[in-house]
């Protein structure tokens, strides 16, 4: 099992407009759809290596459409 | 020919036509946003011109206030507009237009023509690297998206000085010169007609093709609708990133430590080319005001057009730190160079592989070279902002 994390990412599908930004960024966490949007990966959870990236995925995604939520 | 009378005052008399906004626009945005960040010209019949990051992303997303029925500042408005989905769309009719295109310009569809985008590169820099200098912008950076927007529609790349020609005529010469403008868009619409004729004896595995099979709501497109969209994909995709290889390579070789430090560092190109499609990024687009409303707490009225200057945007300090300098290796990095809101730029991931690519071979191929002082750099004028004329010297 990979090291727990306490991060979840999500990605707001109706802001999402398929800059791909955050699948540039982090590849293992974002997929992208036929039409380019982005979807988490399963349930969202960030594997601790990964957190960084999903802070700077969050940072570049020009619509605010990904969330990083604490839990 | 009209004349060009001399700014007053660019807070209310800007021209983005203007000399001194061609040679070097930031310095009157940097202006503007301190003291009017939403100026007001009466110029091309009137139009506003917002410069902070916060008026223009507000703007791009108020699809109700601001339409896209027009997307150029120009002298003429004619009634009805020119129409060329998904662009010049509005919701509801913008949404299925644009899903029709979407899916040739995934990061997937862009992947497979990025071998080919390669050897287009190798064999333009084969042709002039004896010479030990070029011009980066007719020789090099131009040459590019035309011939990979020709393999996607299927057009002949030999049919490429036409596709520039008409380009420069609409966007450059269209926005003093209607005439100009209708007859580049009449000989365009007969160019595509031409090729659809062909596609209608023969189909063929490309673009157009497709676009002609395309179902909306089980019917096909109308004749129009496809020859609009194919008119909006050669000017939309050439021109603009022309304008950004060639601005990137002015970039790099005016500034021997960034060239240096990406010959040295290839992992860093990712994030480089997002760093200079911010600081240099070439489309500017409009918007046609239909309601009165407020921005930022300044009223804009309809009438007016709205120069919607992502450019600008993207140089605004309360977004960007330091967001006067190219900073290579910047990790946050919101920029808007492809758009913001329901109108983000179809070929974002074909743009963004073109001009990786680009870069990449230019550097690998010719990792020193700099500005030739003998002659000037030209910059194009209006809508989209690129070198024209970029003379490099190398070896
Ligand atoms: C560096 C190169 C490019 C830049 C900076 C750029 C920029 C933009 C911008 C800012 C928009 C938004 C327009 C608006 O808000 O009204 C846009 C839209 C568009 N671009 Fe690009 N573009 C580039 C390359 C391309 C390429 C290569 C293609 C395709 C071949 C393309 C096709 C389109 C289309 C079809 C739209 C309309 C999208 C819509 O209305 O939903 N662009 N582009
Ligand atoms: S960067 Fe933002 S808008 Fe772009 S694909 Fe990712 S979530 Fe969507």
């Amino acid at each position: 099992m990979p090291p727990a994390t306490k991060l979840r990412i999500r990605v707001d599908q109706k802001k999402c407009q398929g800059h791909n930004r955050c699948h540039q960024i982090a590849p293992s966490l974002f997929e992208l759809d036929e039409f380019g949007n982005a979807h988490e990966i399963g349930d969202g959870r960030v594997p601790a290596a990964m957190e960084e990236k999903a802070w700077l995925a969050k940072a570049n995604c020009p619509e605010l459409a990904v969330d990083v939520i604490e839990d | 020919m009209r004349e060009r009378p001399p700014i007053a005052d660019w807070a209310t008399d800007f021209d983005h036509t203007d000399p001194l906004w061609t040679e070097n626009p930031f310095p009157i945005w940097d202006g503007l946003r301190q003291k009017c960040p939403v100026a007001h010209s009466e110029r091309y019949l009137g139009v506003y011109l917002p410069t902070t990051y916060e008026a223009v992303r507000a703007i791009a997303y108020d699809t109700e206030h601001f339409s896209s029925r027009r997307v150029m500042v120009r002298n003429a408005r004619p009634e009805p507009p020119i129409s060329s989905p998904p662009i010049t769309s509005d919701p509801p009719h913008h949404r299925p237009a644009k899903l029709l295109l979407l899916p040739y310009f995934t990061l997937a569809a862009v992947k497979k023509l990025e071998s080919k985008t390669r050897d287009v590169c190798n064999e333009l820099i084969e042709r002039f690297i004896g010479d030990k200098h070029c011009d980066a912008a007719a020789q090099y950076s131009r040459h590019i998206p035309v011939r990979v927007i020709a393999l996607m529609l299927g057009i002949p790349e030999k049919d490429s000085d036409y596709f520039i020609k008409w380009i420069h005529e609409i966007l450059e010469l269209g926005i003093t010169d209607n005439t100009v403008l209708m007859k580049a868009i009449y000989e365009m619409s007969e160019y595509f007609s031409g090729q659809i004729e062909l596609r209608r004896k023969k189909p063929t595995d490309d673009l157009i093709t497709s676009l002609m099979q395309a179902r909306h709501d089980g019917k096909p497109l109308s004749a129009e609708h496809v020859v609009g969209t194919l008119r909006l994909l050669l000017i939309a995709g050439i021109d603009t990133t022309w304008s950004a290889i060639g601005a990137s390579l002015w970039h790099l070789a005016k500034t021997p430590s960034d060239r240096k430090r990406l010959v040295a560092e290839p992992a860093l190109i990712p994030t480089a080319i997002e760093e200079l499609l911010r600081a240099y990024a070439p489309v500017t687009m409009a918007r046609e005001v239909m309601k009165e409303t407020f921005v930022c707490g300044f009223a804009v009225k309809p009438g007016n057009m709205v120069l919607l200057s992502f450019p600008a945007a993207n140089r605004d300090p309360a977004m960007f730190p330091e967001a006067d300098k190219v900073v290579i290796d910047r990790e946050n990095n919101r920029h808007a160079a492809f758009g913001l809101g329901i109108h983000r730029c179809v070929g974002s991931n074909l743009a963004r592989m073109e001009l990786t690519v680009a870069i990449e071979e230019w550097l690998n191929c010719i990792p020193e070279f700099r500005l030739d002082p003998s002659s000037p750099v030209t910059w194009s004028e209006g809508t989209v902002r690129g070198p024209r004329q970029l003379p490099i010297l190398f070896g």
